[in-house]
């Protein structure tokens, strides 16, 4: 390992998978965890699980947040968590936001999710959430 | 004047008691920031107030793009819909034409706003979730069917593939025996906006406005009765950008389409009446009538002044107007009703022409058919129940109202000259200077949500836990499949030869600047060549766009 623990900053990927152009929150949430000091990499719009999976490991990622407005997050987010597994990237924190209905949130957990924030949820609690979610030995 | 020594008396005396009086602790500002004074006063109006303010119907049409305004007529209340495949889309049309709709909006789902096919792979899980999948031509039909095409007037939100899903339109309306010069309706068409904010796009920003200017040129010879292009500021509202923001990004997109038409040799007149605008109806509610007014007189000016135009429609901004879907909240839905009905007064007493109003639970999911009800009956309650459509702009010349549209006039022309130093629309969202723009806007909201120092009610504060949920429309997930079966179905019972010979064509046309793509789009579509293909073929020639993001 790199330099001693203390000294890295916590990795965030903020991704959009599928095909909707709603970005106003990723950009909001890549903006406020760059605020709060950890290191964001924003990948653009319109992601595949597979380009997601594959700067989560490029960048050495803590965390994924994925932003998906489309409804189609039954179908997305199941596919990076396997993707992830696949590449004994499971240690990865796998956030999820956006309009996701309340039903769908156990079964999002069940999967490998660690958290659901869907709209309204403050960007200090996603912080707060992501800093105590990655594993000690990171600052910020 | 004798009257006048006593009246500066007077509003001294006020200044002095006021300034003695107890201030809330608010910052009293605009949703957007802009600050708002304690009382305005004659001496906050335009110096030349006759001039202008005006006569509805008359320049510079602050107060109204007709004379009669809802006097005449009542706006067109226009519900937004669309979901799973065409046959449902089609049930929910007649279900808002059977309870006093008065015109159709189609919304299309996320695989054929970016130009895919059902089922492409990166369609996956994408069929029918924000809107309906139209893949076909046949799709297009049943979209439509039992709804006579030369009668109603549909309006269609899409951008990209916009000259698409109109070949579509025009030959489904053929097959019913209706000709394109019958149609009414409007076509979204308005590409700058898709880089700028709603971010559905399928070639570079260069190849794309020659298709826009391809289809505004066919819509002027063949099309007298429809709207090429529908200016829009809702989805850079939506994407967070402020009122002003939302004004300045929408009116020089417009005046962009129109430079460009101009440029190709149109005449001005030819198609200038025939674009219209949307915008967004946001809830701070003063703002909002303020900027349609503002809006409505650029616009005159611009065409008149800038372009030349001599046929006063040339001068009209006739827009539509949704309410905001950003100031819902998912927590206490029902609260939903309450801000939709403020945000479409505003949109009234601002004189639209067309106006969507959100369903309650549309931060949730897509609406269900009662809330789509409720929202729909929002508008009959305005139109027939407050008496606000007895007089024509009641609000015109109130001090506020009238200081803050020369206000938002401002700020867009300050917005326009930054613009033009960068050269232009086209260049300045290359240099993503409205990008930039909007997404600091937005977190600056944001910040002042999380601080407490804007209260969104139920979310910063009047929580109330242990809420009940309504009950949500759920899309089946069945409906994707069979939306792919429909479209391989196409495929393989089509004349083969007669689809690839008409992409073959297209292909061609696009390699040649000059060519009108239309009517290669209109062979294609009546070849039954699908969406995903049309697309496919221009873009071997224009190639595709990846975004540069800024946050």
């Amino acid at each position: 390992m790199s330099g001693p623990p203390s000294s890295r900053k916590i990795r965030v990927v903020v991704a959009k998978p599928g095909l909707d152009g709603h970005d106003r929150g990723a950009k909001i949430i890549a903006r406020a965890l760059r605020d709060a000091g950890m290191e964001v990499i924003y990948t653009g719009l319109h992601q595949t699980p597979e380009q997601i999976v594959e700067t989560v490991l490029q960048e050495d990622a803590d965390a994924v947040g994925l932003s998906i407005l489309s409804g189609a997050h039954m179908t997305l987010v199941p596919r990076v968590v396997s993707l992830l597994r696949d590449q004994q990237a499971d240690d990865v924190v796998v956030t999820v936001g956006g309009t996701i209905p309340a039903d769908d949130i156990p079964e999002l957990k069940r999967l490998g999710v660690a958290e659901v924030f869907t709209p309204g949820a403050p960007t200090q609690a996603i912080i707060d959430f992501i800093r105590q979610a990655v594993p000690p030995g990171h600052s910020a | 004047m004798a009257t006048e020594p006593r009246e500066a008396s007077e509003q001294e005396a006020w200044e002095r008691a006021y300034a003695q009086s107890r201030e809330r602790r608010s910052p009293f500002q605009t949703l957007s920031g802009e600050p708002v004074e304690a009382l305005y006063t004659e001496r906050d109006l335009p110096p030349d107030p006759g001039h202008a303010i005006g006569y509805p119907g008359q320049p510079p049409f602050t107060r109204g793009v007709y004379p009669s305004m809802y006097r005449g007529r009542l706006w067109t209340m226009r519900q937004f819909a669309g979901f799973g495949t065409a046959e449902e889309t089609n049930r929910r049309f007649r279900y808002l034409l059977d309870h006093g709709q008065t015109g159709l909006s189609t919304a299309f789902d996320m695989p054929s706003l970016m130009g895919l096919d059902s089922d492409h792979p990166r369609s996956l899980g994408e069929v029918g979730r924000e809107g309906v999948a139209v893949d076909t031509l046949e799709d297009m039909e049943t979209l439509f069917g039992g709804i006579p095409l030369g009668e109603v007037s549909v309006s269609m939100t899409i951008n990209a593939p916009a000259a698409i899903m109109l070949a579509f339109y025009v030959v489904a309306a053929e097959r019913q025996g209706v000709g394109p010069e019958r149609l009414s309706g409007t076509i979204q068409t308005d590409i700058l906006k898709e880089y700028i904010a709603q971010k559905e796009w399928c070639f570079p920003i260069d190849p794309a406005m020659r298709l826009v200017g391809d289809m505004i040129e066919w819509c002027s010879e063949h099309m007298p009765r429809w709207h090429p292009v529908s200016i829009s500021g809702y989805h850079i509202r939506e994407a967070g950008a402020t009122a002003a923001q939302e004004l300045a990004f929408t009116l020089k997109d417009g005046l962009t389409y129109v430079e460009q038409a101009v440029q190709r040799g149109l005449d001005v007149d030819d198609f200038a009446p025939r674009l219209s605008f949307f915008f967004n109806a946001h809830i701070d509610f003063f703002e909002e009538i303020a900027k349609y007014r503002a809006a409505r007189r650029i616009w005159a000016r611009e065409l008149r002044e800038t372009f030349g135009a001599r046929d006063p429609r040339s001068w009209l901004m006739r827009f539509h107007t949704q309410t905001a879907g950003v100031s819902l909240t998912a927590q206490q839905p029902l609260n939903n009703i309450v801000r939709t009905a403020i945000e479409a007064l505003a949109a009234v007493l601002g004189g639209t022409q067309s106006l969507h109003t959100n369903s309650f639970d549309e931060a949730l999911a897509l609406p269900t058919e009662e809330a789509v009800r409720v929202a729909l009956r929002t508008q009959q309650i305005i139109a027939h129940e407050t008496g606000v459509t007895n007089t024509i702009d009641p609000l015109g010349g109130a001090y506020f109202v009238e200081a803050l549209t020369d206000r938002m006039e401002g700020r867009a022309y300050d917005y326009f000259a930054k613009i033009d130093e960068l050269g232009g629309m086209v260049e300045a969202i290359k240099a993503n200077f409205p990008q930039r723009e909007i997404a600091e806007a937005a977190f600056e909201h944001q910040s002042q949500v999380d601080a407490g120092e804007r209260i969104v009610v139920g979310v910063n504060d009047y929580r109330h836990e242990d809420e009940q949920l309504p009950s949500l429309l759920h899309i089946d997930p069945a409906l994707e499949r069979k939306q792919v079966d429909r479209v391989r179905a196409v495929r393989s019972r089509r004349d083969p030869e007669a689809a690839e010979q008409a992409l073959g064509a297209l292909r061609e046309a696009a390699a040649h600047p000059g060519r009108n793509l239309m009517p290669g789009l209109l062979d294609a579509a009546r070849a039954q060549a699908t969406e995903g293909e049309m697309i496919g073929a221009l873009q071997t020639e224009f190639g595709t766009y990846t975004e540069t993001p800024v946050f």
